[in-house]
């Protein structure tokens, strides 16, 4: 057929792509058998392409390392009248290797993040397409400007503000600019904008009262999107490194990646260790993508569109 | 009945500025303590001389902080460094990106998934994975790079790749296009899903060929994934920071600063909090600009 292409150039541009992304896997493929080599392997001048005898020397020296408590529950807002102006720790957990609580708080704080800025992005979105009233156009302008300007300039004063809100080296610190970033409340008006004021109007003849019209009518409207922003957020909060790295500071409130880059930055010639601290911060989570891929996709593409 | 110029009662008004009010604000909340704060405190901070509350009290100096930026040779080096990343980084993501949406997106459909997640791969492995594993591959005793070249023949000795103010930038921007085209890739792919099948059919039998097709039909039609997409690329390429400070640090002799590199280099190892909130409303009077620039040149085009 015309404007088809031809078998020729199809299987050329099926090799030269098989080829990058064979090139574009290596990098992965490079950090899981390293973390499996041993010291000899690694420090071999001669690049060792499939470890020889799989050790489990790396991941030893990762999990004994540093400890920390699987976990704390703090009392609320202790860091207020504490003495050290340190949380005052309820309940901890017993002694585990510190990557390990890393992957924890990762996880938390991935996962309240995320909840966060859906159920704050929901209202407000709905709030803004939907609702009527003094100040609405400039509270969006606002929100609009915000969302132009670099993230990462405002990490400088949020260093002072968290300190004298003492929550600085908190999860919290690193949750709530989050949370505050308002490209979610942009996304969820894009689409409660398609939400047919008749349906609302009706709901409100029928006596529901402003929540239960959330609940019922709007949310399972503007679900796709806020699905579409939790993968967003999820994906986002977890590689925000930058915001980590100056936030986070004692060994037991590390992130994952926070940790593997310290760690890094204190062995910088065990590449063994090094790799198996990268391997145990990606693997799960490219797990997690490999399953959820279709939803991931969609994400990041309703993401865009709508926004 | 009391009806305002929008036809509804005092009453009606009232509940629906209350309810919008209140569904605003946790958001609101969030949104001016934690964004809206801190970047007005940005650009005041830029007009005093201030150490992080360290020693002294903070000091208002006017434009000082400004005027000595632009007298500051390293500030002036990681401006032009941050450009070189943006110009080169910018233009390849998208050609390339298309290239293989353009490539993939008609395949098998599990092919094309395939496709999608290698390429997705490198920005869920995370940064800091990324460039510690980069960082190993181009080490001067042990990388890979030293160990093929050499082989190859194409170079005699090792190369200090990282350590050498002639590669390293360039090692930087491998890395960093690596961790950049995956989601343009997905949005590209998406796009072209959805470019209407039968204009292009119609555009065949007239017999127009696949080059015609693709700039007359399709390429229109993708323009506002274009501009998103460079937009964003744009934006991730001037905030590039955790290569830099995993990498070189900014090194060797400052020739791998970038501005957000020299931004947390200021604020954090020199304590120099309203000299690198200066450089932070430079970096957001220059992104505003060129995202002002493109808006407008998106608009005028559709």
């Amino acid at each position: 057929m015309l404007g088809q292409k031809s078998k020729a150039t199809r299987a050329v541009e099926l090799i030269v792509i098989f080829i990058i992304a064979v090139l574009f896997t290596f990098p992965l493929y490079w950090i899981i058998t390293g973390a499996f080599k041993t010291v000899k392997e690694v420090n071999s001048t001669t690049p060792v392409w499939w470890p020889y005898e799989w050790t489990m020397d790396n991941w030893t020296k990762l999990m004994g390392k540093l400890k920390a408590p699987l976990f704390e529950i703090n009392i609320p807002f202790s860091q207020y009248w504490s003495e050290d102006g340190n949380p005052i720790v309820a309940i901890s957990g017993a002694t585990v290797p510190a990557a390990i609580r890393w992957m924890i708080n990762t996880v938390w704080m991935a996962v309240a993040a995320m909840l966060l800025t859906c159920l704050t992005s929901a209202l407000a979105g709905y709030s803004l397409a939907k609702k009527r009233f003094v100040g609405r156009n400039l509270i969006f302008t606002l929100i609009v400007c915000a969302m132009a300007l670099p993230k990462q300039v405002i990490l400088i004063p949020l260093i002072r503000e968290m300190s004298s809100l003492k929550l600085y080296n908190t999860l919290a610190a690193v949750i709530f600019p989050i949370v505050g970033w308002p490209f979610g409340v942009f996304l969820i008006k894009q689409f409660a904008e398609s939400i047919p004021g008749e349906i609302l109007e009706a709901a409100r003849i029928d006596g529901a009262g402003e929540l239960k019209t959330f609940n019922t009518v709007v949310f399972p409207m503007i679900k796709p999107g806020v699905g579409a922003l939790a993968i967003f957020t999820f994906i986002q909060s977890w590689n925000d490194y930058f915001m980590q790295l100056i936030m986070l500071s004692s060994t037991k409130n590390l992130t994952i990646s926070l940790g593997i880059a310290k760690m890094q930055a204190e062995n910088s010639t065990d590449y063994g260790l090094i790799m198996a601290g990268a391997a145990f911060a990606s693997v799960p989570i490219i797990i997690v993508f490999i399953i959820f891929q279709k939803y991931f996709t969609k994400g990041i593409t309703m993401g865009a569109v709508k926004g | 009945m009391n009806r305002n110029k929008s036809g509804m009662s005092r009453a009606l008004v009232r509940r629906e500025t209350t309810a919008g009010y209140l569904f605003l604000l946790p958001s609101l909340f969030f949104f001016l303590t934690f964004v809206v704060y801190p970047m007005v405190m940005c650009i005041i901070t830029s007009f005093f001389d201030s150490n992080m509350g360290k020693n002294t009290k903070d000091v208002f100096i006017g434009l000082g902080n400004y005027i000595e930026l632009f007298r500051d040779q390293i500030f002036l080096g990681a401006l032009k460094n941050t450009f070189i990343i943006v110009l080169v980084s910018v233009p390849v993501v998208m050609v390339f990106s298309l290239w293989v949406a353009n490539c993939i997106y008609d395949m098998k459909p599990w092919l094309t998934s395939l496709f999608r997640v290698v390429f997705y791969l490198p920005v869920v492995t995370g940064s800091v994975a990324v460039t510690v594993v980069w960082k190993w591959m181009f080490n001067n005793r042990l990388g890979i790079f030293n160990y093929i070249f050499k082989s190859l023949g194409i170079i005699e000795k090792n190369i200090n790749w990282l350590g050498d103010s002639k590669y390293a930038l360039g090692c930087i921007i491998l890395i960093l296009l690596t961790t950049s085209v995956g989601q343009p890739i997905v949005l590209y792919v998406s796009a072209l899903g959805n470019v209407d099948q039968s204009l292009v059919e119609a555009a065949e039998v007239d017999g127009a060929n696949r080059r015609q097709v693709f700039w007359k039909i399709k390429w229109p039609q993708i323009m506002p994934t274009t501009l998103y997409i460079l937009i964003i690329t744009m934006i991730n390429s001037f905030q590039c920071f955790a290569l830099i400070q995993l990498l070189t640090s900014g090194g060797p002799n400052h020739s791998t600063d970038t501005i957000m590199y020299y931004i947390y280099y200021n604020a954090f190892k020199l304590y120099r909090y309203g000299y690198g909130n200066a450089m932070g409303v430079i970096l957001m009077i220059i992104i505003a600009v060129l995202s002002a620039i493109q808006f407008k040149l998106g608009q005028s085009d559709s």
